[in-house]
């Protein structure tokens, strides 16, 4: 049963993932990455990894991927232009795939990883709880380095804003820091006139 | 019966996709940016196996700081595309030949 559940979504998997290699538009390879992640979250599921595959699906195609799309949307590309050679490096392309595909295979294909020397572990009852386990690992042993993750999420934020935000001259905007700092002397002036006689 | 080879197979099938488009979409940076996407996704589905079947809870830590890094990588990385894109109206990888590299 499992199996054939593997099999399934790994399927999905290797089929979403050629998808996103070959479609034309990035507007649809956006999608099949996104399919390709949901998939992976199901094997991930599998592999009792349930935090991370729920993490996978918010934080990847929930907020990643929408980014992509975002992006995508954004830009006006020539598509045409950039298909150019998409023909040409397709034989390359194949054959570093397959010698990568053998070498990675030839490693973990035998049975050095095979059943006789991982057995499957035991399935956890209904009660084991993979967010607790990660959790207290994560906020004890690896706590410094949780820290350090935040730290990099926002040097992230601030990398990104800085990046994109953009200041034009010409353009007619509030500045706060004249309002505020304006003076009661500067907005009115009282000036002495002498009483004249009517004409 | 699932083993662990068929999680490595998986991953590393993969990871050889994912290495097949940076060659065949050498000019478009999304979806250069999307390959990269895919092996990390290779890569976090070896670690999460390897926890799993040897038992080790510190696989998936290790997941959830790639997770976390390739979120924020993610990020930075579509922000230069976007101010490449204004200031030279392309996302060609052939046309960023400014360095002279």
């Amino acid at each position: 049963m499992e199996t054939i559940v593997f099999y399934i979504f790994s399927a999905f998997v290797v089929l979403s993932a050629l998808m996103v290699i070959t479609v034309h538009n990035p507007v649809r390879a956006a999608f099949f990455l996104v399919l390709t992640f949901f998939a992976s979250a199901a094997v991930w599921l599998l592999l009792e990894a349930e935090f991370l595959a729920v993490i996978l699906i918010i934080v990847y195609v929930g907020a990643v991927m929408v980014l992509f799309l975002f992006v995508v949307m954004m830009l006006d590309i020539n598509l045409a232009e950039l298909k150019k050679g998409f023909v040409k490096n397709l034989p390359i392309a194949i054959a570093v795939a397959l010698a990568m595909f053998a070498t990675i295979y030839f490693v973990v294909g035998g049975e050095q990883f095979g059943i006789s020397n991982f057995a499957s572990p035991e399935r956890h009852g209904a009660d084991y709880s993979n967010i607790s386990e990660l959790g207290i690992l994560l906020y004890t042993e690896y706590v410094f380095s949780f820290e350090i993750a935040a730290v990099i999420l926002l040097v992230g934020i601030v990398a990104a804003i800085s990046l994109t935000l953009r200041r034009r001259p010409n353009t007619r905007h509030q500045k706060i820091e004249d309002q505020v700092a304006v003076k009661s002397e500067d907005r009115l002036r009282v000036i002495k006139l002498e009483s004249q006689e009517r004409k | 019966m699932l083993t662990l080879t068929h999680f490595l197979v998986l991953s590393a099938i993969l990871f050889s996709i994912s290495m097949a488009g940076i060659f065949i979409n050498r000019k478009n940076v999304i979806i250069l940016l999307m390959c990269v996407e895919l092996m990390l996704l290779a890569v976090n589905t070896n670690f999460i196996a390897f926890s799993y079947y040897l038992g080790d809870t510190a696989g998936q830590v290790f997941v959830f700081f790639i997770l976390t890094v390739a979120a924020a990588e993610a990020a930075i990385g579509l922000a230069i595309l976007v101010v490449l894109f204004r200031n030279k109206r392309t996302i060609n990888v052939e046309d960023l030949d400014t360095l002279k590299g």
